[in-house]
């Protein structure tokens, strides 16, 4: 600690280079959290995913509907517990810069399938006998200051009605929660048969079904029997554990985790020559300081230890502050809620961001730091002078 | 004129010997000298003959390539590399021509550098400062930046910061080198009330005769041997 002085003072001896290599590794940093927080998002769905719950889609495509009357028919094979639907409506709240996740479910199903969303008794029993009630997670009513007893309009483009005229009024009937830490509550869900009695196309018909197992080591085996009970139909199925769906539908976009590493990678390589440099200039220019202080009795190990510890401070002050930027604004505010409701910098990428930005430090000083080690006092000392 | 007591150094038979590439430069010769504890010895000698040298391997900065480099008892030319900066840390102090402070910190500061070797407390540290900076008489002046001062000051900062720690032995390399004819003059009355009134010992290397009357004792190198062996005058 009694050192920590000399190091600041080190420091502040090119604010400017020092400033400059600081902002580097901050944006660096702010880009590693932002990235994380993509990952994070397209495979919150897998992690979110329960082992015993099954998605039924249509074998072709997930945008290809299928008859709401297959549902019976799954409930009826063996080792099937329960079975509920789900549509995407792809509801717009007056602008269509707010699109959110919003469903036409089976209210009666529903929840038997989705435990972990919490509704409070009255909501549910106010959703039960409104036709046109819906039920709203809560970080979506905060958005947009929505509470219970309000009457939001919906359009979508999905269904043929015109834009920017109202399709659905719907009643908020309360708001949910959730049991699972990072689960999502940006979505509205409302009731399938009033959605189905007005819209113009596709009547009975549903997204998918979403099917609980009664033995989760049976998972593949009911998959199979489901897609075997539609084989050969007009409406061939596609049945598979929720966690693959889900990690299914994130590869559409590509192997997330390889470009998150690539780009990581050239990202840090890059950092690493920054700071690398910064520090192998700072100390070439603290030769002869360097052999003053071996002169009065530094050891060598103890000059290595205070290079690492500044270089070290950089990267720290960089890393973190990117880091932490990066998770305030993403936990003040969700830049993509329309897209990706769940978009958060999880703690496992602030751990491993401060791993890096310390290794950063490290590596970055550790030829500096050898130098220093090694530089002979006599010599460092016809340098100065 | 200050009471010597037994000899504090004890340079015997030492030869220094440099390597660079193919090429051997013999810089001292089977050199022999003692210095007395409280003698104020000058090195003179051209350029070339050896004194930085000598004065590396008094202080524990160089080794020796044959021969023993005695200080108050104890084989400094024997010790680890590790034993040897806690050595110099405790019996050294080193005053350099051109000051070699650290730009970055400010007098008090730069004084408390070799303070932080040791286990006093911070407040102890700036108070042994403190006291370094009045004997040289720059009490007012702890907090300002080695840019601020003049070539005399800092001059003065770098022997509050040699004196810091009260080392065995005070090591000068052409202490007036970088300094107009007054400010040397201060600073080598300086080190002689160091040396006269506190019993300091110290060895300082200097081309100029008029630095080298202030000490108690002047020798001179050529050729990497003493040359004569003559008190001042």
């Amino acid at each position: 600690m009694k050192y920590l002085g000399l190091i600041w003072s080190n420091l502040k001896r090119h604010k400017l280079r020092t400033a400059l290599t600081i902002a580097s590794i901050f944006v660096a940093f702010l880009l590693f959290g932002f990235l994380f927080a993509f990952k994070e998002a397209f495979n919150s769905g897998v992690r979110m995913a329960d082992a015993d719950r099954l998605i039924v889609r249509h074998r072709v495509s997930l945008i290809q509907t299928l008859p709401v009357s297959y549902g019976p028919r799954i409930a009826s094979i063996p080792g099937v517990a329960s079975v509920t639907h789900m549509t995407w409506f792809g509801g717009i709240y007056q602008d269509p810069k707010n699109m959110f996740a919003s469903f036409p479910v089976d209210g009666e199903s529903f929840f038997d399938l989705y435990p972990e969303l919490t509704l409070p008794a009255p909501g549910r029993a106010q959703w039960s006998k409104t036709r046109s009630g819906a039920i709203i997670g809560r970080s979506l009513a905060e958005k947009f200051g929505w509470k219970t007893g309000d009457i939001i309009p919906l359009t979508t483009p999905i269904y043929g009605e015109p834009s920017r005229q109202a399709a659905r009024d719907l009643e908020i009937c309360g708001l949910f929660d959730t049991t699972k830490k990072g689960g999502d509550t940006s979505a509205l869900y409302f009731r399938y048969d009033y959605f189905d009695e007005a819209r113009p196309r596709g009547k009975g018909e549903v997204g998918w079904f979403t099917v609980r197992v009664a033995n989760a080591s049976q998972a593949d085996t009911v998959a199979a029997k489901i897609d075997e009970t539609f084989a050969n139909s007009p409406y061939e199925t596609k049945a598979e554990p929720e966690g693959a769906f889900a990690a299914g539908f994130a590869q559409q976009i590509g192997d997330i985790g390889k470009i998150l590493i690539a780009v990581l990678s050239a990202v840090f390589f890059t950092i690493l020559l920054v700071a690398g440099n910064t520090m192998n200039q700072s100390v070439s220019e603290r030769t002869g300081e360097i052999g003053v202080l071996k002169a009065m009795g530094f050891t060598g190990p103890l000059v290595l230890v205070l290079v690492l510890v500044e270089s070290c401070l950089i990267a720290l002050t960089g890393g973190l502050g990117g880091l932490g930027s990066a998770w305030g604004m993403l936990t003040l505010k969700n830049p993509v809620a329309s897209v990706l409701p769940v978009f958060y910098v999880p703690e496992s990428a602030l751990l491993l961001g401060s791993g890096l930005a310390l290794a950063l430090g490290l590596i970055a000083g550790a030829l500096p730091a050898w130098h220093a080690l090694r530089i002979r006092t006599a010599e460092a000392l016809r340098r100065n002078g | 004129m200050s009471t010597t007591g037994p000899d504090l150094v004890r340079i015997n038979h030492v030869t220094k010997t440099f390597h660079r590439g193919a090429e051997d430069i013999h810089v001292l010769s089977s050199l022999d000298l003692t210095v007395a504890k409280g003698e104020f010895l000058a090195l003179m000698g051209p350029s070339g003959s050896g004194k930085s040298t000598l004065l590396n391997l008094i202080g524990g900065l160089d080794r020796p390539t044959e021969g023993s480099v005695e200080i108050g008892g104890e084989r400094i030319d024997r010790l680890s590399e590790r034993d040897l900066a806690a050595w110099r840390a405790r019996h050294i102090g080193f005053v350099f021509q051109f000051y070699n402070l650290m730009p970055v910190l400010n007098a008090e500061r730069n004084v408390e550098l070799p303070l932080l070797l040791t286990n006093l407390s911070k407040r102890q540290r700036r108070g042994h400062a403190e006291n370094a900076l009045k004997v040289v008489g720059l009490s007012h002046r702890l907090k300002h930046y080695p840019r601020t001062l003049s070539g005399g000051e800092q001059q003065r900062v770098g022997i509050a910061r040699a004196i810091a720690t009260d080392p065995t032995l005070l090591l000068c390399d052409e202490p007036t080198g970088d300094l107009d004819r007054k400010s040397g003059d201060e600073i080598l009355t300086f080190l002689q009330t160091l040396n006269r009134e506190q019993g300091k010992t110290i060895i300082m290397v200097t081309h100029d005769p008029h630095a080298s009357a202030r000490a108690t004792r002047t020798v001179h190198l050529d050729k990497g041997q003493l040359a004569a062996n003559a008190p001042a005058g």
